[in-house]
């Protein structure tokens, strides 16, 4: 019996590849292409007032009230603070995966690969919650700057309007910090992919042909690895956009993307308006992705 | 050639900014203090173990966890694996689109998917559930086990498949005994980064669960509203001490086999 719907299967490819094919397809489609449809139904029904009922009436009203001056603010903070996060993690990704893949031994390198892991995989609230601890008015940054003698330092910054706040656990200094914690593996893992795959000949031929070494990283290694670091920041950058745990955290009342759509959702049941608000960071990621798929970033993921 | 003093130092305290303050909250379990974080703390204690072991809001949120993980796993093996079976035997079907398909769900931000899923259970008044929570987290499960199966198919030779069919085995016996073992490590690997990133995952569920409470929307109840706040810090610590060793086991298997190229 089995061998002979075997035999059927092999005959027919194209039976094998529906087979096997369909069972993944029709659960993406149900389950996450459906609801994303549905999203964007949701985004132009409206909210009636009185009932607090949502009306299935095509509108573009939430559409408008997303250009009204307070909606618009949480969008460019959001972006700005994603911006901000992606550059610093490529920062401070870029040399640890140089040196572990340019210099570190087997043995290193094994470690240094479980050792930008394991904080991925454990847990993300708890590295959150940690920097809580870490940043709070009476914590251990406040302690260190009061032993160096430097507490006036910090005040000073704090003070700063935009960035600071009563502590650091209270700002948005604060908030780049963790969410620069938190995303910097998902940036040190594919810049290292990428630099492991510049063939070492390539470095060598250019150093033959004589080039410095610090040339020879301008003009190989840095655009060859480009496609890393555009990889990781799609990961960056879409979490920070998306993200609603860290502002709610360590924020103080001004708005993230996440945060307003949790909220129209949740206290007002505002699901059109929610929708209307996720479209933004959809739009933006997936021209995001077509740009990064023209590098060929994707294939570094 | 020696690595310039500079790069070994950013390189090192970017590998220390990791995990600093992992140290610093599994010290904090011990802390006596109540209300406050201050630094250094004024004592140290094993009593809030007893506390938090005694809670059982915290097993319920840490035993739903591991059920939704461990079912969201399963799905995304079996869907997963065949996904990239698919992929790689044929190579004119539209197969980067099925790539970013199954890719989406962790590409774009959670959030959407948490509030697409939601507004499909008001629309269509889908009761809540622990098999909404499980259909939130396998669609972003998917792609890992999608990944390191491809990845293994890849490297696996054809020959092995054919010299089985030619032996006269069918392509379920094909599957059973030569594909399977060849792909169990990866296969292994992609279910732990896929448990691991359910066992995590709070912005989706946030949206899909009703009165449930997985373990990281505890966390985060209690991030916000503390019951009681030492708690938390036992929490954190339990919670890094079981998902790392099972993390450290596994990179253990997987590089042993995937190291020979």
């Amino acid at each position: 019996m089995l061998t002979s719907l075997s035999t059927t299967i092999y005959r027919r490819p194209w039976l094998a590849l529906l087979l096997l094919l369909a069972p993944p397809l029709a659960y993406m489609l149900v389950f996450y292409i459906a609801p994303l449809g549905v999203l964007l139904l949701n985004s132009l029904w409206r909210l009636d007032d009185f009932t607090g009922q949502v009306v299935r009436e095509f509108t573009f009203q939430n559409y408008l009230a997303l250009l009204q001056p307070a909606n618009l603010e949480i969008f460019l903070r959001t972006a700005l603070m994603a911006t901000a996060v992606t550059i610093a993690c490529a920062i401070i990704a870029f040399p640890l995966a140089y040196y572990v893949v340019r210099y570190a031994s087997p043995r290193w390198k094994g470690f240094f690969y479980l050792a930008v892991l394991l904080p991925l995989w454990s847990s993300y609230l708890i590295r959150v919650y940690a920097w809580k601890l870490i940043l709070a008015k009476e914590g251990i940054i406040t302690w260190f700057f009061e032993q160096l003698g430097l507490s006036g330092l910090l005040e000073a910054v704090l003070s700063i309007p935009a960035i600071g706040g009563p502590s650091l656990s209270f700002s948005s200094l604060g908030m780049f910090f963790v969410f620069v914690y938190v995303w910097l593996p998902y940036m040190i893992l594919p810049v290292q992919a990428a630099l492991e795959r510049v063939p070492r000949s390539l470095l060598e031929a250019s150093g033959d042909l004589g080039a410095k070494p610090s040339t020879t990283f301008r003009y190989v290694t840095l655009p060859l690895a480009m496609p890393g670091v555009i990889a990781g920041s799609i990961f960056t950058f879409s979490l920070t956009l998306g993200d609603f745990i860290v502002p709610t955290v360590l924020g103080n009342s001004s708005f993230f993307i996440g945060q307003a759509v949790l909220s129209f959702q949740g206290s007002s049941g505002n699901i059109p308006l929610a929708a209307a608000f996720t479209i933004v960071p959809v739009i933006v990621m997936i021209v995001y992705l077509l740009i990064a798929k023209r590098t060929g970033a994707l294939e570094a993921l | 050639m020696k690595a310039s003093l500079g790069l070994k130092a950013a390189a090192f305290a970017a590998l220390a900014f990791l995990h600093v303050p992992l140290l610093i909250v599994l010290f904090y379990a011990f802390n006596v203090e109540e209300a406050a974080f201050t630094f250094p703390p004024p004592g140290l204690t094993l009593n809030w173990f007893a506390v938090t072991l005694q809670r059982p809001d915290f097993w319920r949120a840490l035993g739903l966890s591991l059920q939704v993980a461990a079912v969201a796993t399963a799905i995304a093996l079996v869907l997963g694996t065949l996904a990239a079976a698919a992929v790689h035997r044929t190579r004119f079907f539209g197969r980067e689109t099925i790539s970013l398909l199954l890719l989406l769900p962790i590409a774009l931000p959670g959030i959407v998917t948490g509030i697409a899923l939601r507004s499909s259970i008001g629309l269509f008044e889908i009761p809540f559930s622990f098999w909404t929570i499980v259909i939130g987290h396998a669609t972003f499960c998917v792609v890992t086990v999608y990944n390191n199966a491809l990845a293994r198919f890849r490297r696996m030779s054809k020959s092995l498949v054919e010299a089985s069919m030619d032996l006269g085995a069918n392509s379920f016996q094909t599957f059973r005994y030569v594909l399977l073992p060849e792909l169990a490590t990866a296969l292994l690997a992609g279910a732990m980064l896929a448990f691991a990133l359910s066992f995590d995952e709070v912005i989706v569920t946030t949206f899909t669960a009703g009165q449930q409470q997985t373990l990281p929307i505890w966390m985060f109840a209690q991030l916000t509203r503390p019951r009681q706040r030492p708690v938390t810090n036992v929490a954190a610590f339990i919670v890094i001490a079981i998902t790392t060793l099972p993390i450290y086991l596994a990179y253990r298997w997987t590089s042993r086999t995937t190291d020979v190229h």
